[in-house]
């Protein structure tokens, strides 16, 4: 696999005092950062037991339920995630070549898309309402089981209220950050924050590639 | 015999100069430190009021049991005490107890770091703990909560009339301080270890800190996700255990269990790593069986993931899967086990100083056996049927949490004490108050395991008369169990000012703690870092004949 | 000396990804009865695997982190597994 070196000139590199040199500070925050993100894929297992457990005790009225969701929507919205990820990745090798324009940009394309998708689930939401399909705010189900049809609901706001949350925090990140890189803060091999940044952003794409099947592909269609 | 004292005056009897404590004084000095020390004394003073609080709702509860009828206060109100107290025990005391006071203090010193891998973030943890008591005690001041300190649904989210969100808002912001600081411990135990110092030169101490760090951070995230979606159903008024969507209850029971039982195991855990530290310095013998201790750590830390059924035999779980909890809770006794199994075989034979930390740690090792037994008892299904929601069980904790882990607490602090502040506390003084302790806990609990075996229910305050005796005997015993905790919080204090000054090492320990001055420079190790190169705990009973370190 | 990624390699895992996402699509449109869950799911877990490979460049780092990685991938199996025998055991209670 074809990977190209860069000289980035270690000293200017800020070392923090409880550190040894740069590498043992970057490999920490790293590993840090994969500590943290464990810790959210246990976040949001909670939900995912909740799911887990009621689509097996409910699976035809879940698949029914499903079928209700705005799919061109979700589809939608994955691969805005997707490509969000793909300039997020740019992002960080960016930094890496202290590239600063292009460095800004990225950052500030991956929250612009991360908020073409907000905007899209604020359109989807709003649908949903207008569909009778929230709990507890005119909630209605034609079908049977209209009890489990609100659990499926439930679920499915608790897990994307949940997802979108985080990629609102991401999107408050990317802006502070851009603005950053724009005063050379991530020059001159400083750029382990972006990287750290870029991870958690990732992180929060991979959610939504398990929450869109789970949730609006439960049964064929 | 020359004693560790006159070691000591004769060789270093001064203070150092400068140190972490006086290198910059004031309210913000301290109030912005990144200083893992100063973080671990900002938690210790923290930990203490809500100690305080929960202590004086165990009083008024103990008082109440005096006589059989419900005299001294109404059912609601004793509802709330026993949720106050084990709220603010768990949560605001025991899980922070030794990691964020004497983790935080003691880990970068033992592996040779100047800090914890982020301190900044450090200091963030101390700051979300504050928040999250404030939240919690806002919601006991305004009525408090009685749903228990489990907060079991659909109690919890339908019926209760109380404080439920706020206090489960407090206890959530306190999890992600959990959470960093156990994040924070294991990028710094990771990647700041001195050079030499593989993962099997460690002090156990580390390796029970590391296993803890792991359950903190993936246990903790589940607890959290639980109370968030507790309280959304409580203010949505439908949710994911609501019986009217096709819901269940006992959904919740699995999820907040699948934390609340490995949190038992982040109380314990340092609690162990102390006392192997403690029975090596104070019988001058390396460990018995270093590795199995170690490893034993890790595996109680995986193990205790499996088994958090044991809390709902009688839920109407299934009863097969209560069979497998029940087999996996039984391997889970077996790694504890090894480690009493060793702390023993390293007495065998060593050179005993009844040091009053010491007398700490043996009391450790004794009672946390008879709690672990019990709890094996508690595990056999049968038996459980009988004894679930009685005082078996409340006796069966205690005598984990308070003989074991408070113990071990205690230990620890008298232990590093002279590190943390350059002086001695009053050895007497000490060894009173050990003995006070061990005299009172076992006449407080020891009666409420007949009481459980004889029926009686907890979290009850009426009972019928036959059970009074008992019940006598335990409030008598919390009371001297009380002197006995309030004794060291008097002469730690009057220490400060009047303790003997201490010296780098008064306990002639090993473990790189030891080779800094007492109290520690700000960044631990004067001038480089430390280099190791042989294996920890290299005691000899035969060199340190004329030792006796238990008369300072 | 900072390694970076040759863009070819961000380009193709877009791609890679945005095809999975295709697949998904399409099958969910076929009645495959059980199999479509576990279609659904073996898709999601492949491109997690290769956004974790390429974009968050697991490819290449410490076993550390990937030990890190999977751990509370792990965990969360736990949760499910031993709560799920109980709920799929309670209607062997007679």
């Amino acid at each position: 696999m074809p990977i190209l070196t860069w000289p980035v000139s270690e000293e200017s590199a800020l070392v923090h005092e409880q550190f040894d040199d740069i590498g043992q500070q970057r490999e920490a925050a790293k590993l840090g950062m994969w500590i943290f993100l464990a810790t959210e894929v246990l976040f949001f297992g909670g939900l995912f037991l909740s799911y887990t457990v009621y689509r097996f005790a409910y699976g035809h009225v879940f698949v029914e339920a499903s079928r209700k969701l705005d799919v061109v929507i979700g589809g939608a919205n994955t691969a805005v995630l997707l490509i969000s990820s793909l300039l997020m990745a740019f992002a960080v090798r960016a930094s890496k070549l202290d590239q600063r324009r292009m460095l800004t940009g990225l950052l500030l394309g991956t929250a612009l898309l991360g908020c073409v998708f907000m905007s899209l689930k604020g359109v989807e939401y709003h649908k949903d309402y207008v569909d009778h399909l929230v709990p507890r705010m005119g909630f209605k189900w034609e079908g049977a089981d209209p009890g489990n049809a609100e659990l499926f609901y439930w679920i499915y706001f608790a897990m994307t209220g949940l997802h979108a949350i985080h990629v609102t925090v991401g999107i408050g990140i990317l802006l502070v950050l851009a603005l950053l890189a724009w005063r050379k803060t991530f020059s001159n091999g400083n750029h382990n924050t972006v990287e750290i940044a870029g991870l958690y952003w990732h992180f929060v794409d991979i959610v939504w590639c398990f929450l869109f099947p789970l949730l609006y592909l439960v049964g064929h269609r | 015999m020359k004693t560790a004292t006159e070691i000591d005056i004769q060789t270093e009897g001064e203070m150092p100069r400068e140190h972490y404590l006086n290198v910059k004084t004031g309210v913000k000095a301290w109030l912005l430190t990144t200083d893992h020390k100063r973080i671990g004394i900002l938690y210790l003073w923290t930990i203490l009021v809500f100690f305080l609080i929960a202590s004086v709702a165990a009083a008024m509860m103990r008082i109440e049991l005096l006589t059989p009828q419900g005299d001294f206060v109404t059912n609601e109100t004793y509802n709330k005490l026993f949720t106050i107290h084990g709220v603010l025990m768990v949560w605001f005391f025991l899980i922070p107890s030794i990691p964020a006071v004497l983790g935080n203090f003691v880990i970068p010193m033992m592996i040779g770091a100047r800090d914890v891998a982020f301190p900044k973030l450090n200091l963030l943890s101390w700051y979300i703990f504050v928040a999250g008591g404030a939240l919690t005690l806002w919601a006991i001041i305004h009525g408090g909560v009685d749903t228990g300190w489990t907060f079991y649904t659909p109690y919890s989210t339908t019926y209760a009339n109380s404080h439920v969100i706020t206090m489960a808002a407090g206890v959530f912001v306190a999890g992600f301080s959990s959470i960093i600081t156990g994040l924070n411990f294991m990028t710094t135990i990771h990647k700041m270890r001195a050079p030499g110092l593989t993962w099997f030169r460690l002090p156990l101490f580390i390796w029970s800190m590391y296993a803890t760090s792991v359950i903190l951070v993936l246990a903790t995230p589940v607890l959290a996700i639980t109370l968030a979606v507790m309280c959304v159903e409580r203010i949505w008024g439908v949710g994911i255990f609501d019986p009217k969507l096709g819901g269940d209850p006992i959904l919740f029971q699995h999820m907040f269990w699948f934390y609340s039982h490995p949190a038992v195991y982040i109380m314990i855990l340092p609690g162990m790593g102390v006392v192997s530290e403690l029975i090596t310095c104070f019988s001058r013998k390396r460990i018995f069986g270093y590795g199995f201790v170690a490893a034993a750590s890790m595996a109680i830390a995986v193990l205790g993931f499996l088994v958090w059924g044991h809390h709902m035999f009688v839920s109407s779980q299934s009863v097969y899967a209560g069979m497998v909890f029940s087999i996996l809770s039984f391997l889970v006794a077996i790694p504890s086990a090894i480690k009493v199994f060793n702390w023993t075989a390293t007495l065998h034979k060593g050179s005993i100083h009844f040091t009053t930390p010491m007398l700490y740690a043996l009391g450790f090792i004794g009672l946390f056996t008879i709690g672990g037994m019990t709890g094996l008892f508690l595990a056999t299904l049968a038996v459980d049927v009988h004894v679930h929601d009685s005082y078996f069980v409340i006796a069966h904790f205690h005598y984990i949490m308070v003989g074991g882990m408070v113990m071990a607490f205690m230990g620890g602090l008298h232990y590093w004490w002279p590190k943390i502040t350059g002086r001695l506390y009053p050895e007497f003084a000490g060894k009173l108050a050990a003995m006070i302790t061990f005299a009172g806990f076992n006449l407080t609990f020891f009666p409420q395991f007949i009481l459980g075996y004889l029926g009686m229910p907890r979290r009850y305050h009426a009972y019928p008369p036959e059970f009074q005796m008992f019940n006598v005997l335990s409030t008598a015993g919390a009371s001297i169990l009380g002197i006995g905790y309030l004794l060291p919080l008097i002469y730690f204090l009057w220490s400060l000012k009047c303790g003997r000054v201490a010296g780098p090492n008064p306990w002639r320990a090993t473990g790189l703690e030891w080779q800094t001055p007492s109290p520690p420079p700000k960044h631990n190790f004067e001038e480089k870092t430390p280099v190791v190169t042989e294996k920890p705990y290299s005691y000899s009973a035969e060199e340190d004949a004329d030792l006796n370190l238990a008369s300072i | 000396m900072e390694k970076v990624v040759d863009p070819k390699i961000y380009f193709r895992t877009a791609i890679v990804l945005l095809v999975l996402l295709a697949a998904t699509w399409m099958i969910a449109y076929i009645d495959l009865g059980p199999f479509n869950l576990i279609a659904a799911l073996a898709i999601a877990i492949t491109k997690a695997i290769v956004i974790a490979l390429f974009f968050m460049h697991m490819q290449g780092s410490s076993r550390l982190l990937h030990l890190a990685a999977v751990a509370g991938v792990m965990w969360l199996l736990i949760l499910i597994s031993l709560t799920l025998s109980d709920y799929f055991t309670r209607s062997w209670v007679q």
